[in-house]
């Protein structure tokens, strides 16, 4: 008996998607795109941006309807389409990158949201915060049903969504990036939250660009290519290369590329930091970058990675510190100062620091170099910006409609692509990248490796921060580890002995300090 | 499933129509309201579309428009400038007094920019270096400037019916009046600047995003405080162009709520209110628009009382437009 329920259990599927495709006007979103989801999975769904899993996520909870020929069922009976409100009630949540809480209101208010219990036509507050308790303790989370979402860290923001999609009995929850902005330790809540559901046998629809997540997590992942489907893998065929090609549809043996020298004995000093504190989470942080060299920063989230990077840049105030480029100590007080002096700096979360979504793509470019151009009384020089835009579209392969479009038009990889052009025009012998792939799909990650390599190639000296361990040792000649703020140490490769993850992450955690850990 | 298929394809039709037709309307602006109302008006009343009435409304808002060009600039960082008017007043008590002075009376233009130029340019300091809120900053300047402009006059009007400069106020170069020449030269000149300059593009990229502005190298506070500076010296410059119009001034009563003349003409025009998005030429239009309604309202025999209900209701549809414009500008 209990056997028999045990097999059948992990194979019934809750959700099937068959022949779905979606069009607009010419654009064809979907083609013939068809998914199965059991109970109590996590199925990870993986793709390059715009090879459809939004839109098809889109269909799942209602916002688009399918082309005729498609259908949802779930458990076997097919359900209503383009209908997000009967797709709710269907057990459909989906939980969205940009979270949609009311932060004055309590928890158990964002939960019930537009779904209030009732008594006598008033809102039951005692059943609302009751009923919110028992879920909330279902998730097995910590924050009281009466605190005000305000006061809540992004993660446990998170978990009241997952709250509320629980509340509305929902079966199949999608979530979309879910630990894009997420410390690790929240991320770590969020997969124990994750494991729950699953052990309650709903399903999950799991959207993510990071491979350390989905082979931790997932129990099947299905890849979309250019609007179509390509193929499902069981967790026991999950590997990484197989899992890129699917995505980007060609052997990528060579996507991250490493063909520039690491420098030698001969090597040269390009930046001196010293003793770099900001007076609160730094502290004390000293390396030297040589010319021609990627020299990763590793670490957890909230290690002080951009903080220091800030630092050099001249973002942020220092309350310690000294730097020196090419043997010469350079004041640096402010981002102007840093980029005068040859150290540019390419942000995290290019939306909020880095573009100018209402300009156009050439303004974008250009906007580094304007006073360099300007001819006499200040007057632009718009051939001299045509001209460098022109070339950053086709040395970068921008994939842009024309360089006087908006860069709020460009897809993500596009946009980064824009702002490493703006970078570069201002000729930097430093350059120091935040994340320089973070939301970027395969292919243009692929192309930014390709550029960090030739940068360096050309005696640039590269800080890149990445949180991706296998982007770091796929790119960087060497490796500094800071932890709580301060540089944990350093790795190196050396002939025959490449870098390896297993040291990093070691120095992030800490766990070679606190002894024998086997 | 046919039936449910050509619904949600018209439906995907209408949305690619009402696309079309909100990028269509974001790019002419508002021009063709300007152009509705004035055939309305010439409805109902024959006599507004005639050359006489034209030279009066463009005369009208003239002053308006060079307070709201100024207004662009600083509306197009993202802030707002709230002492225009109590400025204006300011400078046109100084453009009269030293037009008094036997012999200097010229000077009183060049003296009345330059206060108003100070003024913006305390405003200017206060928001880019002590970085508090435009609106704090420039509602204080607002009372504490009219202030100043009562105590120019020790709370009277000053007249000087002999006025140097009264030409700017009442006369006509080839047929068209100073007033408005001097408006359309502040345009132009605000065209140069905003569109053709350096620092013009550095404005809408501080107005975008300061924050990517400032890792950009470019001077955040200094953008901040030329947009204040212009908007008080053409303020100051609507205070010698009133003072040659009226040959007097009154501390307390010139240029009340110009300010918010000048906002509606900016926002009208299409120029974001969170700023980055904008242009002077919508600003002129939106001048025009404020100017052909209080014209055209009087001309159709409208009470003052409903005038300024009417403007007030044409605020409101305009941030509404803002929201509607910006929604077309939308990325998916």
């Amino acid at each position: 008996m209990s056997a028999a329920a045990h097999v059948e259990a992990p194979q019934r599927p809750v959700l099937e998607m068959r022949h779905i495709s979606k069009t607009f006007g010419p654009v064809r979103a979907l083609q013939d795109v068809s998914l199965t989801v059991n109970a109590g999975e996590l199925h990870a769904l993986m793709g390059e941006n715009g090879a459809g899993k939004s839109t098809l996520m889109k269909v799942l909870s209602g916002a688009y309807r399918p082309d005729a020929g498609g259908e949802i069922l779930i458990d076997g009976a097919p359900v209503a389409t383009g209908d997000p409100i009967k797709a709710r009630a269907q057990g459909i949540a989906v939980i969205y990158q940009e979270l949609s809480l009311a932060p004055n209101l309590t928890v158990a208010q964002n939960i019930f949201l537009g779904n209030e219990p009732r008594r006598f036509g008033i809102v039951d507050r005692d059943q609302c915060n009751r009923r919110a308790k028992e879920i909330i303790e279902r998730l097995g989370v910590s924050f009281s049903a009466r605190a005000l979402v305000s006061s809540l860290s992004l993660g446990e923001r998170q978990l009241v969504e997952i709250a509320r999609a629980l509340s509305t009995s929902a079966r199949i929850i999608v979530m979309d990036e879910p630990t894009t902005s997420l410390t690790s330790r929240e991320t770590d809540r969020l997969f124990e939250v994750i494991a729950t559901l699953k052990a309650q046998g709903i399903a999950i629809i799991y959207i993510s660009h990071r491979m350390e997540e989905v082979y931790q997590l997932a129990d099947r992942v299905s890849v979309l290519r250019d609007s179509g489907y390509v193929g499902t893998l069981q967790r026991a065929d999950l590997n990484a290369s197989r899992l890129v090609s699917m995505m980007v549809g060609r052997d990528l043996s060579a996507f991250y590329k490493k063909d520039h020298r690491p420098p030698d004995s001969q090597r040269r000093v390009a930046l001196s930091v010293r003793g770099m504190s900001d007076g609160g989470l730094l502290k004390d942080c000293s390396f030297d970058l040589y010319h021609g060299e990627v020299l990763a920063l590793a670490g957890l989230v909230g290690s002080g990675r951009t903080e220091l990077a800030r630092l050099i840049f001249g973002a942020d105030r220092r309350s310690a510190g000294t730097l020196e480029l090419d043997g010469k100590p350079i004041a640096i007080a402010s981002p102007r100062e840093a980029l005068e002096a040859g150290i540019a700096y390419l942000t995290e979360d290019r939306k909020e620091l880095g573009l100018f979504l209402d300009m156009s793509i050439s303004d974008n470019i250009n906007m580094g170099v304007l006073a360099k151009d300007a001819r006499a009384g200040g007057f632009r020089d718009f051939t001299a910006a045509d001209r460098r835009a022109a070339k950053a579209v086709a040395d970068l392969s921008i994939r842009a409609r024309s360089a006087q479009a908006n860069a709020g038009s460009l897809s993500g990889g596009n946009q980064q692509k824009v702002l490493l052009a703006r970078l570069l025009e201002t000729e930097p012998k430093v350059v120091i990248l935040d994340e320089p792939t973070r939301g970027v799909d395969v292919g243009a990650k692929s192309e930014i490796y390709r550029l960090i390599d030739s940068l360096a190639g050309r005696g640039i000296a590269i800080l890149m921060i990445s949180s991706e361990l296998p982007e770091v040792i796929g790119v960087a000649d060497r490796v500094l580890v800071m932890r709580d703020g301060a540089i944990a140490g350093e790795v190196t490769a050396s002939e025959g002995r490449p870098l390896r993850q297993e040291e990093i992450m070691e120095l992030a955690t800490g766990a070679a300090q606190e002894g024998p850990t086997r | 499933m046919t039936d449910s298929s050509t619904v949600a394809k018209s439906a995907d039709q209408a949305a690619v129509r009402s696309r079309r037709l909100r990028t269509a309307f974001a790019a002419l602006g508002m021009l063709p309201v300007l152009v509705l109302l004035a055939i309305g008006f010439q409805f109902i009343n024959p006599r507004f579309l005639t050359g006489t009435n034209l030279l009066i409304v463009s005369q009208q808002s003239s002053i308006n428009i060079v307070l709201a060009a100024g207004m662009t600039f600083v509306i197009l960082t993202g802030g707002i400038d709230l002492s225009v008017g109590s400025i204006l007043a300011a400078s046109a008590m100084v453009a009269v007094l030293v037009s008094l002075v036997p012999d200097w009376g010229m000077l009183g233009i060049p003296a009345a920019i330059l206060l108003g130029l100070g003024f913006g340019v305390i405003n200017g300091l206060l928001v880019a270096y002590i970085k508090l809120p435009p609106f704090i900053v420039t509602l204080g300047s607002l009372t504490a400037v009219r202030g100043v402009a009562r105590l120019l006059g020790e709370d009277t009007t000053v007249f000087n019916s002999d006025l140097p400069f009264d030409f700017i106020g009442n006369g006509s170069l080839f047929g068209i009046p100073w007033l408005v020449i001097i408006a359309l030269t502040v345009v132009v000149l605000s065209w140069l600047v905003l569109k053709r300059t350096v620092l013009g593009t550095w404005i809408y990229a501080v107005g975008g995003n300061a924050e990517a502005a400032r890792l950009t190298g470019i001077k955040v506070p200094l953008v901040l405080l030329f947009v204040y500076g212009v908007s008080g010296l053409l303020a100051g410059l609507g205070g010698v162009m009133s003072a040659a119009r009226l040959y007097a001034a009154n501390g307390l009563q010139l240029g009340q709520s110009y300010e918010l003349d000048a906002i509606a003409a900016v926002i009208l025009g299409g120029t974001s209110f969170v700023g980055g998005v904008g242009s002077i030429w919508g600003t002129l239009i939106g001048g025009l628009i404020i100017a052909v309604l209080s014209n055209g309202l009087i001309l159709a025999g409208v009470s003052d009382i409903w005038q300024y209900i009417i403007k007030g209701l044409v605020i409101i549809v305009a941030v509404a437009l803002d929201r509607y414009r910006l929604q077309a500008g939308a990325r998916t």
